[in-house]
């Protein structure tokens, strides 16, 4: 045993650590918008030529700039909290059960940071939980000895637009095209436009909305490994902002700052598709423990 | 064109505005969404007054996020005005005259607003701490229980907002479609 208390390299983490970390990122996530969507909001600002959807970039830039300033949330939907959890297998969790510590830091965060509380303990009774828990968690066992927590608020107006389907293998490329920019069209002026689109691809039903949700959180301006994929990204990117939805669906080549693409391996007689719809407000943020 | 509107909105005043118009709003507005419009509709079913009066009033879609100390009111930019499309005639047939939010609305709401006179303004989604500049007081007037959703009433100071939808259905949203 070494003095931490661990045996054969297993490293032993409280899980108040845990809640202190997610009710700091709940807050940090919250008013300070991600570097990569700031960089894609003034690439884009400097791509409009008109005075409306240019304008209302700019207000946007403006009303980040003053959350920085002020220390308030971007939004006032500040969001269901969506937290995933990638613990590392030589980590022992000790001090209490994870999930009421991963809550409790929700708690304090909402409560304490002056955020939205925004859920609702039951699908068709309501009744607000005061608290904004429980978190929708998501928890990975990797490889090594840390916690990777990241905290991802999600607003409901985009993510009230997002739209699933299972495919036919037949549909193809060109299907999957297809039902990506029809989620984009009919989500139109509803979600905040610019949006950021993450699409999740192959998988089981379930699989394909979690690695929709999970596209969001790569950077805006990055790309899918696979060239394919990457091209696919730019293709999709290139004719959204065609569709002339723009800043706040009142025209402009900005409908969408980003789209990402992830896949898994499918099925034989399957193609799901997912994609999770987002605002200009995709907030996220990351600790490792 | 640009318009400065001293509120509360009449019915002529709202008749004359168009679709594009910017339009900075001061004066109260009251604050309702989903929870607080189901119960106002329910309570109008039952021959119930409303907490406010609906009158020429303007409703704006927002719940907002938590004052913090010191200051009047949290974020408050717009919500998704196409839930509120299932209460919105039966507010407008009460006199409620302005709607602020952002998004479609149903062909219904659209019918409503020719009929009665009405006006939906769109706020920037996602301005929420812009927008809480124009906010000079917020009021809890009903419905405290829904917490972010219970009626406020707010003093506004020139809120930026554009005419969406006007009177005769005309709508920026399908400038295109004409």
């Amino acid at each position: 045993m070494d003095n931490n208390g661990s045996m054969d390299g297993i490293r032993n983490i409280e899980v108040r650590e845990i809640t202190d970390c997610i009710a700091r990122l709940c807050v940090e996530a919250n008013e300070s918008l991600p570097e990569d969507v700031r960089r894609a909001l003034d690439r884009y600002r400097d791509m409009e030529r008109e005075d409306l959807p240019r304008g209302i970039l700019e207000k946007i830039i403006e009303n980040y700039h003053i959350a920085d300033d002020e220390h308030v949330p971007i939004c006032q939907d500040t969001g269901m909290a969506v937290i995933f959890l990638e613990i590392g297998q030589d980590v022992h969790l000790t001090g209490g059960d994870l999930h009421d510590a991963v809550n409790e830091g929700v708690r304090r965060g909402y409560v304490d940071g002056y955020l939205r509380k925004s859920v609702v303990a039951d699908p068709i009774r309501r009744g607000n939980t005061g608290d904004n828990t429980p978190a929708m968690v998501t928890t990975e066992i990797v490889p090594g000895d840390h916690v990777r927590i990241t905290v991802a608020p999600k607003g409901f107006g985009s993510e009230n637009m997002s739209a699933i389907r299972m495919l036919k293998p037949s549909q193809g490329l060109e299907g999957v095209k297809d039902f990506i920019i029809d989620a984009v069209r009919a989500a139109g002026p509803n979600p905040c436009p610019p949006m950021i689109v993450g699409v999740g691809m192959g998988g089981t039903f379930d699989k394909a909305a979690l690695l929709a949700k999970k596209a969001l959180l790569r950077p805006v301006d990055s790309s899918n490994p696979d060239p394919y994929y990457a091209e696919l990204e730019k293709e999709l990117l290139e004719r959204i902002n065609e569709l002339d939805i723009g800043p706040q669906g009142l025209g402009g080549v900005t409908t969408a700052l980003g789209l990402n693409v992830e896949t898994l391996p499918t099925h034989i007689a399957g193609l799901p598709v997912a994609v999770n719809i987002s605002c200009h407000v995709t907030r996220h943020g990351t600790e490792v423990i | 064109m640009k318009r400065y509107v001293t509120l509360p909105l009449t019915e002529e005043m709202a008749r004359e505005m168009r679709a594009g118009d910017e339009v900075y709003l001061t004066g109260c507005v009251y604050t309702s969404r989903d929870a607080g419009h189901k119960r106002m509709c329910e309570a109008l079913a039952r021959g119930e007054e409303l907490p406010f009066d609906p009158m020429d009033a303007v409703i704006y879609y927002v719940g907002p996020s938590p004052a913090k100390p010191g200051r009047v009111i949290g974020s408050a930019g717009p919500t998704t005005s196409g839930r509120m499309d299932a209460y919105a005639p039966t507010m407008m047939s009460v006199g409620a005259r302005g709607m602020i939010g952002k998004g479609a609305r149903s062909a219904e709401v659209i019918e409503a607003m020719k009929k009665y006179g009405g006006v939906y303004f769109g706020a920037i989604g996602g301005a929420g701490a812009l927008l809480a500049r124009c906010i000079k007081s917020a009021e809890l007037i009903a419905y405290e229980d829904l917490q972010s959703e219970a009626l406020r009433k707010l003093y506004v100071e020139d809120f930026p907002v554009t005419v969406i939808i006007d009177s005769l259905g005309n709508n920026l949203y399908e400038r295109h479609k004409a």
